[in-house]
């Protein structure tokens, strides 16, 4: 059973990134929309929360916001609408950490 | 002009998650009609304002970001961007715009807006100013 866990608040605005990666299982995971996108910019304090989990960001909100591929952590997955749509039918459950 | 105030706006959200961001920019925008010593500072996510390489197109926003660079000519000359919160976020300096002003006493020589200070030193600024506005 694995689970999607949904972030769209910046890191550093409130703890619903680490909320969420703490709670999450080996076959979870999480997707960075809007303001979270922030989380997976490398060298930033909250990219360490990623460690060790399947990260997906979403592409539009990333170049919204004027980060470039190479500005993010290595192992974050970026993804387009059709690919968050694949993530929510792959996965049995969505949490929504609002 | 001997009522001019020092206005200062405090810039402390993301640009598109809440209208903060483009609010302030509206309200610093009708301000520089009156003829006041206006200052801005971006700190916190504040500073995700100014990133360069913007692109809304596929959110289905307005990019609001290019009005930044027309800040000088509305003669507002004096961006400070906190240090710390840069380097929390994992950006430099070169992450941001560069936005600059024409000084018409220097033959409209073209001068850097935006200093860089530490949260002390902002501190020191925020206490000189008349006027605190907060987004």
């Amino acid at each position: 059973m694995s689970m999607l866990h949904l972030v769209n608040k910046s890191p550093y605005e409130n703890n619903n990134v680490s909320t969420a990666s703490s709670t999450m299982r080996s076959d979870d995971v999480m997707l960075l929309i809007e303001d979270a996108v922030y989380a997976a910019v490398k060298g930033g304090k909250a990219s360490t929360m990623l460690e060790g989990h399947k990260v997906s960001v979403l592409g539009p909100d990333l170049a919204a916001r004027g980060i470039a591929e190479d500005k993010l952590a290595s192992d974050v997955d970026v993804i387009d609408y059709a690919g968050f749509v694949d993530l929510v039918e792959s996965n049995d459950k969505v949490q929504s950490w609002l | 002009m001997s009522d001019t105030k020092k206005f200062l706006y405090i810039n402390r959200k993301a640009p598109y998650g809440t209208i903060y961001a483009w609010e302030s920019l509206e309200v610093v925008l009708i301000g520089a009609a009156f003829e006041q010593d206006v200052s801005l500072a971006f700190m916190d996510d504040g500073v995700y304002q100014l990133m360069k390489g913007q692109d809304t197109s596929a959110i289905g926003m307005k990019n609001f970001s290019p009005t930044y660079a027309a800040l000088g000519d509305y003669e507002i000359t004096k961006i400070f961007v906190e240090k710390e919160s840069l380097e929390e976020r994992g950006l430099t300096l070169d992450d941001l715009q560069h936005l600059v002003w024409e000084d018409e006493d220097e033959d409209w020589a073209e001068k850097d807006s935006i200093r860089l200070v530490s949260r002390a030193e902002l501190g020191d600024v925020m206490a000189e100013q008349d006027v605190l506005f907060n987004f």
